[in-house]
C-alpha cells in the first residue's frame, strides 16, 4: 500500500503534442481515485505513466516513497485491469491469474492457496480449468480483477475496467469493484469516461480535460461546487442547463436577481451570502447553470413564489417511472463557450446550440406533472441550488476569489 | 516434390472459405456452390495433373528392375501383379543413399530450426522493440525478399572456401538460413504485430522480463505462424538440390545423390524411384501432420 504522487508531471510527444500538463496530484494510502473526463483528456495517459507503460517528460512521480520515474513496469510493485482485459489467451483461468506469482517465485502452495482465495471472492472457483475464450465478459473481467488482486501490490490501476460490458452488469460489478477496493484497501486509480462511475465509486474524483487537471474533489463537492463552467457541465446526468443571463441588483434592499431572456429570478440571501462574489456582477452578463434536478412542475409546488419560476415550451417528455425528464425551450439565448462547445462535442455533438434566443432546458420533474409535449409549463426553481459561472474565464463565482482554479 | 505443392496450394485455397461459413440458407449455399463451381473445376484438373506423374513414379518405383523398361505401370495393378519392395529394400541397404538421406535430414532439420529461432526472435525485435532505424532495417529486410538466391552462390562460394565451410553439413544449413531469413522475418514480425499490446503490457507490470514475455507468451502465441515458417522452409530446404550441388561435393544430400545417378545412357531407374518417391513421401507426412497449424498460420498472418 503507498501514496502515488504526480509531482509537475507531463507528458510531451515527440510532434509536440502535450497529453498531460503539469499534473499535480496526491493520492492518499488506500484511497480510491477516480480520473474522469472526455476521451482525450489526458486520463489513460496519466494512469499509464504511473504503470510505467508511458515515459514521463517532464516532473516527478512517487509509489511511496520512491521517484518512478526510471523505474521499468515490473519493478513498480503495482497491478493493471485493461479496458480489454488483456488476459493471456492460451493459459488457463487459474494460470491467468497466478503468471505473475509465478514470476515472482512465490512458493507453489501459497501461489495455490491466493489463486483459491481470489476464484473464491470472485466467484470464479467453477471456472479455474477454463480457457479465456470460453468465458462471458462478465467472467473474463473477473479474472483480470483477480489477476489484480492476488499481486497483493502497491496500487491498482484500473482503465476503463467496465466499459466492455452491458449496462446490468456494469452497475453490478461497479459495487463489487469498490467493495473489494475498500475490503483489500489498495491505493487505487480509476479511469473512466463515465461520470456516473467517477461519483459513484470514487473517494475523490479528479475532472480532467486537455491535458490538465480541472477539479479534485469528492463527488459531492464536485457536484456542489464546480470550479468551472466544465465540470458544472461534465458532473450530473442529465447535463446542468447552461444559459446567458443577466444579474440584476434590486435597488434599495441588497436583493439580487437574475433574468433569463424576458424572465426574472430572484435569488435567495443565503445564496448571495455563499457566494459574494457575485455582488461584482450585477448588471453583467454571466453564465447561469440550473441543474435538471433544481426544476419541478410549479403545478405541483403550489408554494412556490411567483418570481421564482421559469414558463417553458415543452418539446420533448421522457418519462422513466421515478421521474420524468422534460426537455423544454425557453426565451434565451444559450451559453457559447469554449467548455459548453466541448461538452456538446464530448456528448456526440447531436445537440446543437440554438439560433435566435431559445434555448433548451432538461427538467427532471415528479412523475405526476402534467407536462405534455407541445405544451407551456411552468417550472419552480430552486434558486439556493443556482450555479455561476464568468462567461469569458469560465471559473465558478463562488468568493471574491475563485480558489483552487486551474485553466 | 511436386505431389507436396499441390496439398498446399489446395488446403490454402479451401480452408478459409470452410472455416468461415456460418449458417446460411439453402439458397445461399447453393448461390455459392455454383459460384464456387468454376474454381472447384481448376482444383481438381491441378490435382489430376500433378497427381499423375506422382502415381507413375510409385508404380515404377514397385516393378522389378528386369521389367521397368520393357513393360508399364498396369502391370503393378494388373492381375497377376508384379509388383514387389525388391527395390526399395534395395535401396535401405544402399549406403550412399541413406548416407545422402541422413544428410538431408540434417540440413532440413538443422537450418529450419536455426531459422525458426533467429526469426522469431527478429521478428519480435521488430514488431514490439522500440529501437533507432527499426522501420529503415524492416524496409532492408523486405528488399531482400527479392534477392534471388542464384545471385549469391558465386561470392559465397568463395566466402566458403576462405571459411573452411565448403563441403560442410553447416555450410548448407547457414545458407539456408540466411535466405531464409527475409520471409522468416517478415512472417514472424506480422504475426507478432498483430497480438494485442495489452497482453504484452500486462505481463510486463505482471512482473515479466522481455526474454520471459518472449519465451511465455510470443511463442506460445505466435506457434501458428511459427508452425507454417518451419513448414515452408523445412519443405524448400529439403527439395533444394542447387546449393547443395554447388557447395557440396561429398557432403550430399538425397536430391544430389539422386540426381547423381542419371547417367547418359540408361539411367539407374529402379534406385532413382524408389529414392524420389521417398524423397517425396517424408516431407508430404510432415506437412501433412502439421497441416492444421499451416493453414491457420497462413489464416492468421492476412485475416485478423
Amino acid at each position: 500500500m503507498a501514496e502515488v504522487r504526480f509531482d509537475r508531471v507531463s507528458k510531451v510527444y515527440p510532434d509536440g503534442t502535450r497529453a498531460v500538463s503539469s499534473m499535480e496530484l496526491e493520492i492518499g494510502d488506500e484511497e480510491f481515485m477516480v480520473l474522469v473526463g472526455p476521451s482525450g483528456c489526458g486520463k489513460t495517459t496519466a494512469l499509464r505513466m504511473v504503470a510505467g507503460l508511458e515515459e514521463i517528460s517532464e516532473g516527478e512521480l512517487r509509489i511511496g516513497e520512491r521517484v518512478v520515474n526510471d523505474v521499468p513496469s515490473r519493478d513498480r510493485d503495482i497491478a493493471m485491469v485493461f479496458q480489454s482485459y488483456a488476459l493471456y489467451p492460451h493459459l488457463s483461468v487459474y494460470e491467468n491469474i497466478a503468471f505473475g506469482l509465478r514470476l515472482k517465485k512465490v512458493p507453489k502452495d501459497e501461489i495455490d492457496r491466493r489463486v483459491r482465495d481470489a476464484a473464491s471472492v470472485l466467484d470464479l472457483t467453477e471456472w479455474l480449468k477454463r480457457k479465456p475464450r470460453n468465458l462471458s465478459g462478465g467472467q473474463r473481467q473477473r479474472v483480470a480483477m483477480g489477476r489484480a488482486i492476488v499481486r497483493h501490490p502497491q496500487a491498482f490501476l484500473m482503465d476503463e475496467p467496465l466499459s466492455n460490458l452491458d449496462a446490468k452488469l456494469r452497475v453490478q460489478m461497479r459495487a463489487e469493484i469498490a467493495r473489494l477496493q475498500s475490503d483489500l484497501g489498495v491505493t487505487t486509480i480509476y479511469v473512466t469516461h463515465d461520470q456516473i462511475e467517477a461519483m459513484t465509486m470514487g473517494d475523490r474524483v479528479a475532472v480532467m480535460r486537455k491535458g490538465r487537471l480541472q477539479q479534485v474533489a469528492t463527488p459531492q463537492e464536485l457536484y456542489d461546487r464546480p470550479v468551472n463552467l466544465f465540470v458544472g457541465g461534465f458532473i450530473g446526468s442529465p447535463a446542468m442547463n447552461l444559459v446567458q443571463a443577466r444579474l440584476e441588483a434590486s435597488d434599495g434592499d441588497g436583493s439580487y436577481a437574475v433574468t433569463v431572456g424576458d424572465q426574472r429570478l430572484s435569488l435567495p440571501q443565503e445564496l448571495i451570502a455563499a457566494r459574494p462574489a457575485l455582488r461584482d456582477w450585477s448588471g453583467r452578463e454571466l453564465v447561469l447553470g440550473i441543474r435538471p434536478e433544481s426544476l419541478q412542475d410549479a403545478a405541483l409546488a403550489a408554494d412556490a413564489p411567483a418570481d421564482r419560476r421559469l414558463r417553458a415550451h415543452v418539446t420533448l417528455r421522457e418519462a422513466l417511472g421515478s421521474e420524468v425528464d422534460v426537455h423544454a425551450t425557453i426565451a434565451a439565448r444559450s451559453a457559447e463557450t469554449e467548455h459548453v462547445r466541448e461538452l456538446i462535442e464530448d456528448r456526440g455533438g447531436l445537440e446543437t446550440l440554438e439560433e435566435g434566443g431559445e434555448t433548451t432546458i432538461v427538467g427532471r420533474l415528479a412523475p405526476r406533472t402534467t407536462a405534455a409535449e407541445g405544451e407551456t409549463v411552468e417550472l419552480a426553481v430552486d434558486t439556493a441550488a443556482l450555479h455561476f459561472f464568468d462567461p469569458d474565464s469560465g471559473l465558478g463565482i463562488y468568493a471574491a476569489q475563485t480558489e483552487g482554479a486551474v485553466s | 516434390m511436386s505431389a507436396s505443392g499441390e496439398a498446399a496450394g489446395g488446403a490454402v485455397a479451401v480452408r478459409p472459405r470452410a472455416r468461415a461459413a456460418h449458417p446460411e440458407s439453402r439458397a445461399a449455399r447453393i448461390g455459392r456452390l455454383v459460384a464456387r463451381g468454376p474454381l472447384n473445376i481448376l482444383l481438381i484438373v491441378i490435382a489430376v495433373l500433378w497427381l499423375v506423374p506422382t502415381l507413375g513414379l510409385l508404380f515404377t518405383s514397385l516393378l522389378p528392375a528386369s521389367e521397368i523398361t520393357t513393360s508399364g505401370w498396369w502391370k503393378v495393378v494388373g492381375q497377376p501383379s508384379i509388383a514387389t519392395f525388391e527395390n526399395y529394400s534395395a535401396l535401405f541397404d544402399n549406403r550412399d543413399i541413406m548416407d545422402a538421406l541422413w544428410t538431408t535430414v540434417q540440413i532440413a532439420v538443422g537450418n529450419t530450426v536455426l531459422l525458426v529461432i533467429v526469426a522469431s526472435l527478429a521478428g519480435y525485435a521488430f514488431a514490439w522493440l522500440d529501437f533507432p532505424g527499426r522501420d529503415w532495417l524492416f524496409v532492408v529486410v523486405i528488399g531482400l525478399l527479392v534477392v534471388p538466391l542464384q545471385v549469391a552462390l558465386i561470392p559465397i562460394f568463395s566466402l566458403y572456401n576462405d571459411t573452411g565451410l565448403f563441403d560442410t553439413v553447416l555450410g548448407l544449413v547457414l545458407f539456408h538460413v540466411a535466405f531464409g531469413l527475409p520471409f522468416g522475418i517478415f512472417l514472424m514480425r506480422n504475426f507478432f504485430a498483430g497480438i494485442p499490446r495489452d497482453i504484452l503490457e500486462s505481463a510486463r507490470i505482471d512482473g515479466a522480463s522481455e526474454a520471459r514475455i518472449f519465451v511465455r507468451l510470443i511463442l506460445p502465441l505466435g506457434l501458428p505462424a511459427i508452425a507454417s515458417l518451419a513448414i515452408f522452409q523445412f519443405l524448400w530446404t529439403w527439395n533444394d538440390l542447387i546449393v547443395a550441388l554447388t557447395f557440396g561435393r561429398d557432403t550430399q544430400p538425397l536430391t544430389v545423390a539422386i540426381f547423381s545417378q542419371t547417367r547418359q545412357f540408361g539411367s539407374n531407374i529402379d534406385l532413382i524411384a524408389p529414392a524420389s518417391f521417398l524423397s517425396l513421401a517424408i516431407p508430404l507426412v510432415v506437412f501433412l501432420a502439421f497441416q492444421r497449424y499451416f493453414v491457420q498460420g497462413m489464416l492468421a498472418g492476412s485475416v485478423k
